[in-house]
């Protein structure tokens, strides 16, 4: 059947099992939005408030669905909003294809009416790009662009497309869902090896991170700390990996890591790294990085072995079937001793949390504990709320919590949100924020009340932005430069402008009345919650630090 | 930790771009290229590069391990400098008088290079060889003065009958 490009970008969306893109229309991509409107049928298109915000929903519905997420953009202005989205979605390994437009092959390069060179501008944040200067070639590109994205190490994979590929037809025929490859799975001589460094191994410590979300390996992860009795700590971007009530769960490790599990990182004899890249933000520094430890590396991707830590042993391959074979040739073992040390360690953790204060961020994550469940999506945007929420959010399941991790990127959390949230079938979702992040997407709250999401959107509010003035407390003599806002906005008003509802929370009753009537309604809220601006992200070790320098309190 | 050079043999898809991921790949990564070569091979869907970097065996591993990745890149391997064959290339147009012409020619055929152009008042030589040899041809032009050089990227094979790849690993 012959058919048009845009056409063919549709039918091979649907046939790649693709039901929701998140976009904004333009110029170049005007024939692609008029297949979307007769084929509204089989896919939903949610328009944002600005592409950025696509990009940051179709990251987010990746994140909560694990499904190849989908944005649509126009050439010049529509693809450089992208750029944060796709970078983001890169740094955090999210499976992502970015569908742009651009000007007809014969306008490319001469400076035209929205024309920016698109692939070039996103070769280092894309797994891969294309341009298509073929119609034929159309169909298995996009294909491809599925498989490469969701195959070993996620990533966004960006096409992109001229309008006259657009507009020419071309024989079309349905093919098959394109395939992961192979995942790759290390040798019998290799898991024999790690199962013997494990077993001499009297203070094991798991670290845990996104890739075992990405593999689904969270009840392996879970299994292996069981049967070999080992803490679990996590990067932030593995935190829902395994359930916050499991006994060996000490929660998050690194610069803002709670402080049990930071301890024990440090005094671990042997460090089981599953799908972490060990950032920089993980290992402060790396030249005192957990000393006393072994480190055996676990990952899909080849070359994050031996990248930022060197790894005493390192095995490559997909953390699910790794560490099934792993498992079988485990024995069970007991570490009374650690356990003991680690038990004083979480003694200590508790006598650093901070006590007697009104409204600590601490007390107002256990309070919003009180009214989600397992189920709700939380995303955070980026700055000390998101620390906050890392700490002290009890997170249940994998692929409910929506962070931005490699990238830090402020303004991430509406995006995200409307996409998990779209992405969990429009199940109860909660955004915890900053009035700086906020202030740099809030325009989105028009597609949450479009949509009629039930989102709720938790506004940090200490008029600051926090965690640069935390920074400049600490480390620039308290020189606030641009860190006092002092801006008038009414995020109550604005909630009511954009169509949502609004309330204000000053104290923990207010905030407990918000919140009873914020999740009994089905529609977006803003719940502006007043924070002290002095308030500080603790633990924290200094940038370049290590567990001796720890700032407690 | 010393920088050292090394070689890389580099297979990769054949069509525009692919210059562009590798090099800025190196860039973004913070890796030096000292020089690099491509051409396409005898299968019209594979480019070859010849890749000499630089760098510490931390680098080293790094830059293989990152070119691997690519979705472009088909293989990648440092090739043994103790067993691969590696040849420069060098055009140099020098300048000559009545006296120094039979002494340049001469000088010529021991480096076995040969004169590609001829006139009164310049000699254009063209050489194949390591590039120490090229160096040293270099630094004897100079004497008479050099007009104008270009000189390629190394292009390298290992030694023995196994090829950097099965070529019909490709034939999709």
């Amino acid at each position: 059947m012959n058919i048009t490009g845009a056409q063919i970008i549709i039918e091979t969306l649907i046939e790649q099992g693709c039901d929701t893109v998140f976009g904004y229309p333009g110029g170049f991509v005007l024939n692609i939005y008029d297949e979307l409107y007769k084929q509204s049928d089989k896919i939903h298109h949610i328009i944002t408030a600005h592409e950025q915000g696509a990009a940051h929903a179709a990251d987010g519905y990746a994140r909560v669905t694990g499904k190849v997420g989908v944005v649509i953009a126009t050439s010049g202005p529509g693809a450089t909003n992208l750029v944060t989205g796709i970078a983001n979605a890169y740094l955090d390994s999210i499976p992502m294809v970015a569908i742009t437009g651009n000007v007809p092959l014969a306008l490319l390069g001469k400076d035209s009416f929205q024309e920016v060179d698109t692939t070039g501008i996103t070769m280092p944040i894309t797994k891969h790009n294309y341009i298509v200067k073929d119609v034929s070639e159309l169909a298995d590109v996009i294909r491809e662009a599925f498989s490469i994205a969701k195959s070993g190490r996620p990533g966004p994979v960006l096409v992109d497309i001229p309008k006259d590929i657009q507009l020419q037809s071309f024989e079309y025929s349905p093919a098959p869902l394109a395939e992961e490859r192979e995942p790759a799975c290390p040798s019998d001589a290799a898991l024999e090896k790690v199962a013997r460094i494990i077993a001499e191994s009297k203070k094991p410590y798991i670290y845990c991170g996104g890739g075992v979300i990405i593999s689904g390996a969270g009840e392996e992860v879970a299994e292996l700390s069981e049967l070999i009795d080992s803490p679990i700590g996590f990067s932030m971007m593995g935190l829902s990996a395994v359930s916050s009530n499991n006994r060996n769960y000490l929660g998050m490790t690194g610069m803002h890591g709670r402080y049990a599990s930071l301890k024990a990182n440090s005094e671990a004899d042997l460090i089981i790294a599953v799908g972490v890249r060990f950032s920089d933000r993980a290992t402060g520094n790396k030249l005192r990085y957990s000393q006393k430890a072994r480190i055996v590396h676990i990952d899909i991707d080849p070359a994050e072995i031996d990248k930022n830590i060197p790894a005493y042993y390192g095995l490559i391959g997909d953390i699910k079937v790794t560490l099934a074979g792993l498992l079988k040739k485990l024995d069970r073992q007991t570490h009374k001793e650690w356990q003991d040390e680690i038990s004083v360690m979480r003694e200590q953790e508790k006598s650093y949390l901070p006590k007697d204060t009104e409204m600590h961020p601490k007390d107002i994550i256990e309070k919003v504990m009180y009214y989600t469940d397992e189920n709700t999506i939380i995303a955070t945007d980026v700055g000390q709320h998101q620390m906050w929420a890392s700490q002290f959010y009890r997170i249940k399941k994998p692929k409910t919590f929506l962070t931005s991790g490699g990238l830090g990127t402020m303004g991430f959390g509406m995006g995200a949100a409307i996409g998990g949230c779209i992405g969990s079938g429009c199940g109860r979702t909660l955004l915890i924020t900053g009035d700086g992040s906020f202030g740099m997407n809030l325009n989105e709250l028009a597609t949450a009340v479009s949509n009629r999401l039930p989102l709720i959107v938790l506004v940090f509010n200490n008029g600051v932005l926090g965690m640069v003035r935390q920074w400049q407390t600490i480390f620039y003599d308290k020189r606030y430069s641009e860190t006092n806002l002092e801006r008038k906005t009414d995020f109550v008003k604005l909630a009511d402008a954009f169509g949502a509802d609004g309330f204000r929370a000053g104290n923990m009753n207010e905030l407990d009345a918000a919140l009873k009537k914020a999740f009994e309604m089905q529609t977006p809220v803003v719940i502006d919650c007043i924070i002290d601006k002095d308030e500080r992200v603790l633990p924290m070790i200094p940038p370049g630090g290590s567990i001796e320098n720890v700032i407690v309190n | 930790m010393k920088d050292k050079q090394f070689i890389l043999g580099v297979l990769v898809a054949n069509h525009a771009g692919v210059l562009t991921r590798i090099s800025g790949l190196f860039s973004r990564r913070n890796y030096n290229i000292d020089s690099l070569n491509v051409a396409e091979t005898e299968n019209p869907k594979l480019s070859r590069m010849t890749i000499i970097a630089r760098g510490d065996e931390y680098i080293k591993a790094q830059i293989e391990k990152q070119l691997a990745k690519l979705h472009d890149v088909k293989k990648v391997e440092i090739l043994p400098l103790d067993d691969t064959v590696i040849r420069e290339h060098l055009l140099i147009k020098i300048k000559v008088t009545k006296q120094t012409r039979s002494e340049i020619v001469e000088s010529v055929n021991i480096f076995r290079g040969k004169v590609v152009d001829f006139n009164i008042d310049s000699v254009t030589v063209e050489i194949t060889g390591e590039s120490t040899k090229l160096d040293a041809f270099i630094k004897f032009a100079a004497e008479f003065g050099i007009i104008e050089m270009c000189r390629a990227g190394a292009v390298a094979v290992r030694r023995g009958i196994a090829p950097l790849s099965d070529e019909n690993e490709f034939l999709d």
